[in-house]
């Protein structure tokens, strides 16, 4: 028996293959909304895996930098140092602003960190490590940024002298990484408005300003404008320990919250990308349902085309299960390609993208999987109709 | 034994009590294997209804029907002998229709092999007995060619190849030449002819086509559902 479905497509591939296109297009939208929320939650991971801490330690009762604010005294990686099971521990600071170059501002996450130290790029793509202690910045290449290139934070002025890659904020803001002193300051320092109106108000307290003891204003003037706060202490455990032990320590024996790679994990995409993954869940379901629709209209639109055809072939003996076949199979190949087409345009646009795009092969299967199974279930309307036709409107009267 | 077309006493009604329309009233008819016979009235007569029940399509009220020496409905008896009259239609009852009606999305010889290729036999048997079909129709030179490639006299003489395929005791032929000029319009009945003669298959053609109602050698006329047979002029077609 011939493919009545295969030859109906051949005779009118066009149009066949245009609507293909269409749906596929409309498909390549679904995978690539199925790619932005894998690029998140692999963002995330990366995240955590270059900054190539062990544990966060964070401000008590914050969930640590990438969620909320957190903010803890610099000094306390000295006591971490002297705790078993901590191989290494290192301040760092995380600030999300607009970094100018030119006459251009960029969204980034400014990352304060000292170099060596857990928290500093795990490799670069082009340029050096950090070799002087303030003015110099390494950048994710998605901010644009050029080595030798000058960009403006705050008040000063920052040489880039390093690119690395996939060192992105839980947002999707790319980071540049600058010596954890000029982080603080930037981080924290008032305007100078701010300081000037601090100073007079200093130098008026009679308790602060005594004639008596000379240095006093300075030395509490000078302390006003000095930072002591940093955002997270990473803390690389040594061999033979595990994280979860060093971070109960930790939180048993510090005023300070621990989190494990895992807890930070469950934060980061449980918490911080679950309200992004609920939307896109949303956009995805609203796509299939708008998907389902247009394959169920043209399967349903082309089977009425052929009303005529579908009385003739029944009254010539085709039986319901022939019929119904055909245009089954039509919705399949519809969505096959449509699939093929979706498949392909997520993959050639993704790359264009602002943030990461994820596509991955498992998505994909699955993603044929629904295709088929909604063409399959859009074509029961279409099938319905045919099988409704009565042989008799072939004979004419 | 009732070779060919046998009708005794057939009725059909339409609708329930004040309502009801007896389309059909003690419809007689004979037709011989071989043989070609015009079935002419006015519109309403009951022609298509008619066509309808023999072509298994809707059921009679009343009466019996013999297709090639087997009775397919007998009211007497239960009515339909069969209860898939899907296969009945397909294996034993050939159509022709007003406008050709071929599967636009098949060539010519699969048009035609469809029917035997429903019919369980092979793809190359049933494309060999296509193609044997279309050379008695003179037609086999567009084989492969598409319906909407053909002319109409041609798309007509395919649909009569596919009524053949499957070699059925009965051809039912509804206004075949109504779309046609004059001569292709005997051109179709000579070829009616020849097929009818050659696979012995009995022929009924509705129509109400002035040109065509002379060639035939009988002809039942039906006028408010009941039919009068009377015997046409069997003109020759040069």
């Amino acid at each position: 028996m011939i493919s009545l479905a295969g030859r109906d497509i051949l005779h009118s591939w066009g149009k066949f293959v245009l609507t293909g296109v269409g749906l596929g297009l409309l498909i390549g939208a679904t995978l690539t909304m199925a790619g932005v929320y894998r690029g998140m939650v692999d963002d995330a991971r990366v995240l955590l895996t270059n900054s190539g801490a062990d544990i966060w330690v964070v401000q008590k009762d914050t969930q640590g930098p990438y969620a909320e604010a957190s903010s803890i005294r610099d000094d306390v990686y000295r006591g971490l140092l002297g705790m078993p099971g901590v191989a290494q521990a290192a301040n760092v600071t995380y600030l999300t602003m607009q970094v100018r170059h030119g006459v251009r501002e960029s969204r980034t996450m400014v990352v304060g960190f000292e170099p060596g130290q857990p928290g500093e790029p795990g490799y670069l793509v082009a340029g050096r490590r950090l070799l002087r202690g303030h003015f110099e910045a390494i950048a994710d290449v998605k901010t644009g940024f050029k080595i030798g290139e000058r960009i403006r934070i705050r008040r000063h002025d920052y040489e880039v002298v390093g690119l690395t890659r996939r060192m992105v904020s839980s947002g999707g803001d790319p980071m540049v990484f600058i010596p954890l002193k000029d982080a603080q300051e930037a981080q924290f320092l008032k305007d100078n408005d701010a300081i000037v109106a601090d100073r007079a108000r200093t130098a008026a307290n009679p308790a602060l300003n005594r004639p008596g003891v000379p240095g006093l204003l300075d030395a509490v003037t000078a302390s006003q404008t000095i930072n002591h706060s940093v955002n997270a202490v990473l803390v690389k455990v040594g061999v033979g320990d595990t994280a979860a032990s060093v971070a109960q320590e930790i939180r048993r024996w510090k005023h300070v919250q621990a989190y494990t790679r895992e807890q930070m994990e469950e934060i980061l995409i449980e918490k911080l990308v679950a309200t992004s993954a609920k939307q896109i869940g949303m956009f995805l379901a609203i796509l299939t349902v708008v998907s389902a629709a247009i394959v169920a209209f043209i399967i349903y639109t082309m089977t009425l085309g052929k009303i005529r055809e579908i009385a003739v072939l029944k009254l010539i003996g085709t039986r319901n299960r022939t019929i119904a076949g055909m245009i089954l199979q039509q919705a399949l190949g519809l969505g096959l390609i449509g699939f093929i087409v979706g498949k392909i345009s997520a993959t050639l646009w993704a790359p264009a993208f602002p943030k990461y795009v994820l596509l991955e092969t498992a998505d994909a299967m699955r993603a044929l999987v629904i295709v088929m199974v909604v063409c399959a279930l859009a074509s029961t309307l279409a099938i319905r109709a045919a099988l409704k036709v009565d042989p008799a409107t072939a004979i004419g009267g | 034994m009732d070779d060919g077309i046998h009708i005794e006493g057939l009725s059909k009604r339409y609708g329930e009590g004040d309502t009801a329309v007896e389309a059909l009233k003690d419809v007689n008819m004979r037709i011989a294997p071989g043989e070609v016979v015009g079935l002419v009235g006015p519109s309403g007569s009951g022609k298509t209804t008619l066509l309808k029940c023999l072509g298994a399509v809707i059921e009679p009220t009343r009466g019996r029907m013999t297709l090639g020496g087997e009775v397919i409905y007998d009211s007497e008896q239960g009515g339909w002998k069969t209860p898939d009259l899907r296969a009945l239609r397909r294996d034993r009852i050939g159509f022709i229709f007003q406008a050709p009606y071929l599967i636009p999305f098949l060539d010519v010889t699969d048009n035609v092999a469809l029917l035997p290729m429903l019919a369980g036999r092979a793809n190359g048997a049933s494309r060999a007995r296509a193609l044997e079909l279309l050379q008695a129709l003179d037609v086999a030179h567009r084989a492969k060619a598409q319906p909407s490639e053909l002319s109409g006299g041609e798309q007509q003489r395919v649909s009569i190849a596919r009524a053949l395929a499957n070699q059925p005791p009965v051809i039912l032929a509804d206004e075949p030449t109504a779309p046609l000029d004059s001569e292709r319009a005997l051109a179709v009945v000579r070829i009616l002819n020849q097929m009818a003669s050659q696979y012995q298959t009995a022929i009924i053609v509705v129509t109400h086509d002035e040109k065509i109602i002379p060639t035939f050698k009988r002809i039942y006329h039906i006028r408010d559902g009941r039919t009068v047979e009377e015997a046409g002029e069997g003109r020759e077609i040069s």
